[in-house]
């Protein structure tokens, strides 16, 4: 019985993490149909931004209860240098291409980008667990958690629950379901597509930063950081069905918990089961667990 | 007669650089004889792309060469280098087979996910288990060749020529097969698929057919890198080596079954020139290279040389 509560706990939080580091892709994929593997780059740019700022933040003395809106600053920072630059340089040449060759594309950035992040902070390690330890712990029946872990599960259901708002009640959301629907149209209406596409990529990416800031501080932060998170976003998305936010979810939830749950039970067959649930929802559910028929184009 | 010509070309380089063998340092032959097994890869790869399929996940049928290769050594202390290539191909093909009934339904980004999956599913096996060596990976024994074993001197040598040679009938062997009916209607799937059905012709049967024997060749290239380095690791399945496989094939272009071969040969240049002169940017100046050749020459590097025929 404990064990079962130790597994559901540690998979509630794996699968926050999860989620906020995969719904960037998400939200990407669902409005520009991009498969964006500069999505790994910016959960690692993310993280080697929180780690400077913060570090100098701490180092200098300042309200250490405030790094956390440091941790907040960076991503968005590192985002906004780098985001626009992307997709206003590079990307938006390319939208006429096959989704493959996109793909491609994002994969060419990807390289890119990893040497860049070599180039600005090097090659050592970055540590920064001053945040990680400042709020205390918390207990569930027997085993002692870092508070800390709360703060990811928080934004994770924020990143959620405002991204269903933001979707289905507002304005905004209205006009960019339509530029999911049809982007043709939509710009025939009046809509400005490129904006949209701009602002979704550039918000797509800060997730995947936000996600990378708020993991830095209980990791090491090294290079080789984003490369492991795009798969692990990719199984997430998949399983759910890539451009569903639901489906990201419920992607994250399974993710985490089958995973915790093979840590707890069979140790061995950790990763393997991740991917192995993907392949099975490929298999029987090509389009995700939360999809729709789409009818064959000829 | 234009395949012919090709072929003979690829012939006369492959036995320039058996001949120079002797000339070239020990490192050069070293990176010639992986970029041979990396083409075989490629040119696993150009198949499927030709159908327009693009598989993010062919380090699967790599890896299985190689760790059929190190299990042969291992466990039953064989070291032949032929016999390794020959059962990493025959490991590979029967697993594409079985897996073949199910990707030949799957296309564009969803072949290239699911493929994904699979590698990523090898790889998280293979870093689990302890009799393969885990993360480490295992060691290779020293290449044989018909029972014989070449002195420490020469060994790069003969693992060239050999290499050499089975690529070169791998090639004629492929070059042969797109020739054939089977075979010529890559194309015609890569534009419409639902007429090749109206013609009479199994889209999913020429996908499964094209699938094994991609991973056939990818199953000789791991044998062979194996051998080569002497040393394998589960990393041979993760994504980044795919990744690295289609590098090469877009940099070449799939108009020939040369190409590969050419380009696996530019990749490793690139790959040691730049790690040389600065450790901290290959990557950069490989991405670099990936988007100029996307966006200026979408044919690929193959595209400078013949001239601009319609396939």
């Amino acid at each position: 019985m404990e064990q079962i509560l130790t597994v559901i706990v540690d998979g509630i939080i794996y699968s926050a993490w999860l989620f906020v580091a995969a719904v960037g892709l998400t939200l990407i994929y669902g409005v520009m149909k991009i498969v964006n593997l500069t999505h790994g780059s910016f959960y690692a740019l993310g993280a080697y931004a929180a780690a400077s700022f913060t570090g100098a933040w701490i180092a200098r003395g300042y309200p250490p209860m405030l790094s956390y809106a440091v941790l907040l600053a960076s991503a968005a920072i590192i985002t906004l240098v780098f985001a626009p630059l992307i997709e206003r340089g590079i990307l938006r040449f390319m939208y006429a291409k096959d989704e493959v060759v996109i793909m491609l594309i994002t994969y060419a950035l990807f390289l890119i980008l990893e040497d860049t992040i070599k180039l600005i902070w090097g090659v050592d390690p970055y540590f920064i667990a001053e945040p990680y330890g400042l709020l205390g712990s918390f207990e569930v029946g027997e085993m002692t958690y870092p508070t800390y872990n709360l703060i990811l599960v928080g934004i994770a259901v924020v990143a959620g629950g405002g991204l269903t708002l933001l979707l289905q009640g507002t304005r905004v959301g209205k006009l960019l379901r339509t530029v999911i629907h049809d982007p043709e149209v939509s710009r025939a209406m009046g809509i400005n597509v490129d904006r949209f596409y701009l602002i979704t990529f550039t918000f797509g990416s800060f997730l995947a930063a936000l996600g990378g800031a708020f993991t830095a501080p209980t990791v090491s932060v090294v290079p080789g950081l984003g490369v492991e998170i795009i798969v692990l976003s990719f199984a997430v998305i998949v399983i759910g069905g890539m451009g569903s936010l639901p489906g990201a979810a419920l992607g994250a939830l399974i993710v985490g918990l089958v995973r915790s749950a093979a840590i707890h039970y069979a140790p061995a067959v950790e990763l393997f089961v991740i991917y192995f649930v993907m392949a099975l929802v490929l298999a029987f559910r090509p389009r995700g667990l939360f999809s729709l028929a789409e009818p064959r184009k000829i | 007669m234009k395949g012919d010509r090709t072929l003979i070309i690829l012939g006369a380089v492959l036995l320039a650089l058996v001949g120079a063998g002797p000339l070239l340092p020990q490192w050069a032959m070293f990176i010639v004889t992986i970029a041979i097994a990396k083409g075989l890869v490629a040119l696993a790869l150009m198949l499927q792309l030709r159908a327009g399929l693009v598989s993010f996940g062919q380090a699967l049928y790599y890896c299985i060469g190689a760790y059929t290769a190190g299990s042969l050594g291992r466990f039953f202390g064989i070291s032949d280098m032929l016999l390794q290539m020959i059962t990493g191909a025959a490991v590979a093909a029967f697993v594409a087979f079985i897996l073949g009934f199910l990707l030949a339904r799957y296309r564009g980004i969803f072949y290239g996910l699911l493929s994904l999956a699979l590698s990523m599913i090898l790889y998280g096996l293979l870093v689990k288990s302890e009799a393969l060596g885990s993360t480490d990976g295992i060691n290779i024994l020293p290449s044989t060749v018909f029972g014989i074993r070449p002195d420490q001197g020469s060994v790069r040598h003969v693992v060239l020529i050999v290499g050499c040679a089975v690529a070169f009938l791998a090639t004629l062997l492929v070059n042969r097969y797109l020739g054939t009916p089977l075979g010529q209607l890559a194309a015609a799937i890569k534009d419409n698929e639902i007429r090749v059905e109206y013609m009479g012709a199994s889209v999913r049967e020429a996908i499964h057919v094209k699938y094994v024997i991609a991973a056939a060749l990818s199953g000789i290239g791991g044998a062979l890198a194996a051998t080569t380095v002497g040393h394998i690791d589960p990393d041979m399945a993760y994504w980044t080596t795919s990744g690295e496989f289609i590098f090469i094939t877009i940099l070449a272009g799939t108009r020939s079954v040369v190409a590969p071969f050419l380009g696996a040969m530019i990749f490793g240049i690139i790959h040691t020139v730049a790690f040389d002169i600065s450790p901290n940017t290959w990557q950069m100046t490989l991405g670099i290279a990936l988007l100029l050749v996307i966006v200026f020459l979408p044919e690929g590097l193959w595209s400078l040389f013949g001239r601009r025929k319609a396939a």
